[in-house]
């Protein structure tokens, strides 16, 4: 018999998330990542704002907060600083894609050493619902809630894509966890992101496509189907760039 | 002590962090700033530092915070605009209690403003600048010399209350070359022991860098405890020169470039027996207010000198004994006095001292 145990690197607070949030998955698979490759004692994590900024409660890890957005820049001070520590950030899609873009997009350029997790749930979770660039076109939320128009507020963002086009020699994979094959394939991308990091390689960025049942207004099951229906035909899954030598 | 050199106020500052054991620089160029940008550059590959030019001043903020939190001493540099886009992270650095330097070769403002030399930032160093109740340490230099001695301070007292201390200088005196007699470099290895940084948690409990407690109550005693730090600051870290204040019944008060050019004007009025003399700000915050508490009742009449429209003389309307006269002279947008004019603001204010 095997006991379903929380990983060693994780804490035993209460997942502080909403009933049916992805979060505490995304969370849990790093935390499995860490415990496989041994980095409990070598690993800092950074915690922006946001539902992300609570993952420091989940974490036996060294964290530190970031302002908004800017989890990319403390990543670098702390990496530069500390060349042979494992960073990472863990970031919403609102934080890395609308006000932390430039950190984000900048960090991969220089090819900084470091791990960014970005959880896409295409809505700004913490503050209620408001759109976030990710949002799908026609998505309800609180600041559009006639649906998001292309002709006001433009197209759905690829992070995924985006970093594996500007960021050399990168790891860059976009990945579910909407059912447990999704699962399985969203640890493997964050074990190789956490593996390029290892190996010195490159930028490594994985984006995490996470329900969010409060703010879609939707049970738990009906977001795990929208994601399997809506999200992944506009977001689609897999790697967008693979270091060499990895 | 070293040997005496030949540098300017940019440089002076760089050198001086590099021995006071800074090995981190992160920033973004601006005028009239970037001589120390350049200096870093340069310098810190030699000492196996690193220089990092950012893409914008709040990456390069939020960078010397990762690095702080690293337990590294670390510095930054700016001008007034740019100061202004790293208050975001200086907020954060002074509610995670986090140590760093940050240099403001003040342009003058508002807005894009022009890069003529301003004390227009002594409100934005001085008042904590970004959100929430907090205080940053400003210092503000005079000469090369001083730039190159309160840098050299900065990173002590940065690391003593775990807090961010300010440089504030201006173009002045970062771009004129004075002789310099620079510190001895400081023994890395004696640097201060830093328990709380971010090492990764081997062998030990997590640490945890926090500008955001989890409950009301936590954030409540957070603020009193830096409310206390600053009391303390306030209590222990003013510094203060004064200049012919023996006999002085009128005195002037200025800081940074405006002092220097008021220094002359003062010498011109005593060699002419005028009883005149000056308080020179060295810490601009905590602000010297001991220098003004039990003034002879003889002084009455305070002339604040400043290169703005009027922000230190809100500190010097605090600061001296009740019924006191305070007048200011100054302008904004990168004007500068010259020693003709203060000298004849003291004529003014000495012919006109019995009746006031």
């Amino acid at each position: 018999m095997k006991r379903f145990t929380r990983p060693r690197s994780m804490t035993d607070e209460m997942v502080p998330y909403c009933p049916g949030c992805g979060h505490g998955i995304a969370i849990r698979l790093i935390g499995e990542a860490i415990d496989e490759l041994g980095i409990q004692g070598e690993t800092i994590g950074i915690a922006p704002v946001g539902c992300a900024v609570r993952s420091w409660r989940l974490y036996r890890i060294d964290m530190m907060q970031a302002p908004h957005g800017r989890g990319p820049a403390v990543a670098t001070g702390l990496k530069r600083a500390l060349p042979e520590k494992i960073i990472f950030s863990y970031q919403g899609d609102g934080d890395s894609a609308a006000i932390g873009l430039a950190e984000l997009i900048h960090a991969a350029l220089r090819c900084e050493k470091i791990t960014v997790f970005m959880v896409n749930n295409a809505i700004y979770g913490a503050t209620g619902g408001q759109m976030a660039p990710t949002t799908l076109i026609g998505q309800y939320s609180t600041s559009y809630p006639e649906g998001r128009d292309p002709g006001l507020v433009g197209y759905p963002v690829k992070m995924a894509e985006l970093i594996a086009n500007v960021s050399r020699n990168s790891y860059s994979a976009r990945v579910a966890v909407n059912n447990a094959k999704n699962v399985l394939s969203a640890k493997k991308a964050i074990v190789k992101a956490f593996r390029t990091q290892l190996n010195k390689l490159g930028f490594s960025f994985v984006e995490i496509l996470s329900p969010c049942p409060t703010g879609w207004k939707m049970t738990p099951v009906e977001s795990l189907n929208w994601i399997e229906k809506e999200m992944i035909p506009e977001y689609p899954l897999g790697e967008y760039s693979t270091p060499k030598n990895l | 002590m070293g040997e005496k050199l030949l540098m300017t106020g940019n440089e002076a500052c760089g050198e001086a962090a590099i021995r006071a054991g800074c090995r981190f620089f992160f920033a973004y160029p601006i005028t009239p700033q970037n001589e120390l940008l350049e200096y870093m550059a340069r310098r810190l590959p030699e000492v196996n530092g690193v220089f990092l030019q950012s893409e914008s001043e709040l990456a390069a903020i939020s960078m010397v915070y990762g690095a702080s939190a690293a337990g590294k001493r670390v510095m930054t540099a700016s001008s007034a605009c740019g100061i202004a886009l790293m208050q975001e992270g200086i907020s954060y650095l002074a509610a995670s209690q986090l140590p760093c330097v940050i240099v403001d070769v003040t342009r003058a403002g508002p807005g894009l403003g022009r890069i003529a030399p301003s004390q227009s930032d002594y409100r934005q160093a001085t008042r904590g600048g970004g959100d929430g109740d907090y205080n940053v340490i400003v210092l503000g230099p005079a000469s090369v010399q001083e730039m190159a001695d309160l840098t050299f301070l900065a990173f002590d007292l940065a690391d003593k209350y775990r807090n961010p201390v300010m440089i504030l200088a201006d173009g002045m005196l970062g771009q004129m070359m004075e002789p310099v007699i620079l510190p001895d470099p400081l023994n890395l290895d004696k640097l201060p022991m830093k328990p709380w940084a971010l090492t990764g948690a081997k062998n030990r409990r997590r640490n945890l860098i926090l500008a955001a407690p989890y409950t009301d109550e936590e954030l409540i005693a957070l603020n009193e405890e830096l409310n206390r730090k600053y009391r303390a600051i306030k209590a222990r870290e003013q510094l203060w020169e004064n200049i012919y204040m023996e006999d002085a019944e009128i005195v002037v008060v200025a800081f940074g470039t405006s002092s220097r050019i008021a220094t002359e004007a003062v010498e011109n009025a005593r060699r002419e027996g005028i009883k005149v003399g000056m308080i020179r700000p060295v810490s601009l915050w905590p602000f010297p207010e001991k220098a003004f508490k039990g003034m002879d009742t003889s002084v009455k009449v305070y002339l604040v000198v400043e290169m703005n429209n009027g922000q230190m003389i809100e500190d010097v309307l605090l600061s001296v004994p009740d019924k006191s006269i305070v007048y200011h002279v100054g302008k904004g947008g990168g004007w500068r006095p010259t020693p003709r004019l203060i000298y004849e603001e003291i004529i003014k204010l000495w012919r006109r001292r019995l009746t006031i």
